[in-house]
């Protein structure tokens, strides 16, 4: 039985040519070009959004929530990410953000920066009681832990128990507007906005925790042209003064800055999906034991690289330095507050993650043995040019399909060539023949 | 019936650390198509890097036969190289004869031999001098 798991993309069948540039550019060979449009493989797509970046007609569309998806709620709360801020210049500060969005219709906003300071007190506390193998890996990135679940299900074990900052600024700030709305929690929206499609499925699936305490995720490519508006009416030097997020907090959003209070020969920093696999490949050899964290980010430069981000991630990179040093440099929450609250396992996930590895080519191994060679055997027939006419991203792929059923040879451009080779000299035979029977008179 | 078993050959040149470790990036993904427990293909992952690794940094060339059946995971390791004086001493932990050069890409722990001995159910290894060195290592497929 093939399990659902839940999508934070969808194809959009009337804008998708079928021009292959998704099925390319997926890190997980999880798209395939049947009768001329893309198709997604569900248990190999690890919602990482690559395809979203690369389509020229917008036709993979990411099922964030929308603003009008919100009145249910009675009082929504914006959880904005620390890349948002990135998004902006870097004389915008955040409390000017956070009026607007207030003006864009959000009741209240939470300030992520002391939920980022407590999770990298919470991690240092992790990980200096921690005896298990190492490294442990970052888990605040639902695409990465999804990329482990299904493709390196061994390293489950070494995600990070830790609880994600927008999950725990969505509890603190639901906690504070029950308290100050009198409203009970169900009726408060917790609404994080969002770099890129994969927080979705954190939030449905909720990996690690019996529930996520975030309610929906607007992206901030929907937000941004409202947001700017909103931020050029504001008049800036108020905000200047009362800072609503931290230079730490900051550190969240992109790649190479957590946690800093660890020695740095014993961390590692990784960002982009092909670097995250490289480096998971050598974890897996048992290459990397000596280092204690590895902090892995799915997108080119951490979350300011989301592909539902509008600024180039350099860039934005260059504006979140910038406009950390005009915020303040401190801890914003009381370690030792910190402390109490982690021994009450607040910081700490509450349900095991699982590894939910990739359907073999059978359940049963002697029978995967038979297909894995008769898949080697289709492979040896293909021109192993990854063309990609037939509708898979390669040669390999395509054998792979063949043998479980989903694609048939005839796909294979190159085997009708053949096969039309075959067919001319055939005919070509059949004329000689008639030829020599006609004598030569033909 | 014959039990049905999968076999490749890999070959792998000293020296090329340009593609030092595609091969046991390859054998491992072969054992998670085929479907096997992954404790067990993170040991096989382990054994074969080691080889592939000891293999780019001590031998002129070699190979790695690999045998998978629903019962057991065989590596074969033959190389062309120097061999081992002392294999006794090789499998000692901490034991090396990296070269400065070699510990500076982080190799050379004294950790090969012991780490694939650590993860093979069943392990055998002779060396000849001047000629080279052969490894044979199982791995069950019950973690």
């Amino acid at each position: 039985m093939v399990a659902q798991y839940h999508h934070s993309l969808r194809f959009d069948v009337d804008r998708c040519d079928g021009c292959m540039s998704c099925m390319r550019a997926c890190p997980t060979a999880a798209v395939r070009i049947r009768n001329e449009h893309a198709v997604k493989l569900a248990d190999r797509c690890i919602d990482c959004g690559e395809c979203i970046r690369v389509c020229p007609r917008a036709a993979i569309v990411p099922l964030t929530d929308q603003m009008a998806d919100l009145s249910k709620f009675e009082c929504k709360v914006a959880i904005p990410s620390p890349a948002l801020y990135a998004q902006f210049d870097s004389e915008v500060y955040p409390g000017m953000i956070f009026s607007a969005l207030k003006e864009c219709g959000f009741d209240d906003v939470e300030s992520v920066s002391p939920a980022c300071d407590a999770v990298t007190i919470a991690t240092e506390i992790f990980i200096n009681e921690y005896r298990g193998q190492y490294p442990l890996i970052s888990s605040f990135c639902p695409t990465v832990v999804r990329l482990l679940q299904v493709k390196y299900p061994e390293l489950v074990d070494q995600l990070l128990p830790v609880l994600a900052p927008r999950e725990v600024s969505a509890r603190a700030a639901k906690i504070r507007l029950a308290k100050e709305t009198g409203l009970p929690m169900d009726r408060i929206g917790a609404v994080y906005i969002t770099p890129c499609p994969s927080k979705i499925v954190a939030i449905l699936e909720h990996p690690g925790m019996q529930q996520s305490h975030l309610d929906a995720a607007v992206s901030i490519c929907d937000l941004f042209q409202i947001l700017a508006s909103a931020v050029s009416k504001i008049q800036e030097t108020a905000y200047k003064i009362d800072p609503v997020e931290s230079a730490s907090g900051l550190d969240w959003s992109f790649v190479g800055r957590l946690p800093r209070s660890l020695p740095a020969e014993n961390t590692l920093s990784v960002a982009g999906l092909p670097n995250v696999m490289r480096i998971l490949d050598d974890i897996e050899k048992g290459r990397l034991r000596k280092y204690r964290y590895i902090e892995c980010h799915a997108c080119p430069e951490g979350c300011i690289g989301g592909c539902l981000t509008v600024e180039n991630p350099y860039l934005a990179r260059g504006k979140a330095i910038k406009l950390q040093q005009s915020l303040p440099a401190g801890c914003m929450v009381d370690r030792r507050e910190v402390e109490t609250a982690y021994r009450k396992k607040e910081f700490l996930m509450d349900e095991y993650l699982t590894g939910r590895p990739l359907r073999p080519l059978d359940a049963d191994i002697s029978r995967a043995i038979l297909k894995m060679k008769e898949r080697d055997r289709v492979l040896g027939e293909l021109p192993r040019i990854d063309c990609g006419a037939c509708g898979a991203p390669s040669c390999r792929a395509f054998a792979e399909d063949v043998v479980l059923g989903d694609a048939d040879n005839e796909l294979c451009v190159f085997f009708w060539r053949k096969e039309l080779e075959t067919r001319i000299e055939q005919l070509a035979s059949l004329v000689r023949i008639q030829r020599h029977t006609a004598g030569g008179q033909l | 019936m014959m039990q049905e078993a999968l076999e490749s050959t890999y070959s792998i040149l000293g020296r090329d650390f340009a593609n030092a470790g595609r091969v046991s990036t390859q054998i491992k993904d072969t054992l998670k198509r085929l479907g096997v427990h992954p404790a067990v293909v993170r040991r096989v992952a382990i054994v074969s890097y080691e080889a592939e690794m000891n293999l780019v940094m001590y031998a002129t060339r070699g190979k790695i036969l690999l045998n998978v059946s629903s019962e057991e995971i065989t590596l074969r390791i033959d190389d062309e190289g120097p061999g081992i004086r002392d294999v006794n001493l090789a499998m000692q932990e901490g034991f090396s004869t990296a070269t400065p050069e070699m510990r500076e890409m982080g190799f050379g722990a004294g950790m090969g031999l012991p780490n694939i001995k650590k993860n093979a159910d069943e392990f055998n290894i002779s060396s000849e001098l001047g000629r080279g060195t052969r490894l044979h290592v199982v791995v069950k497929q019950t973690p």
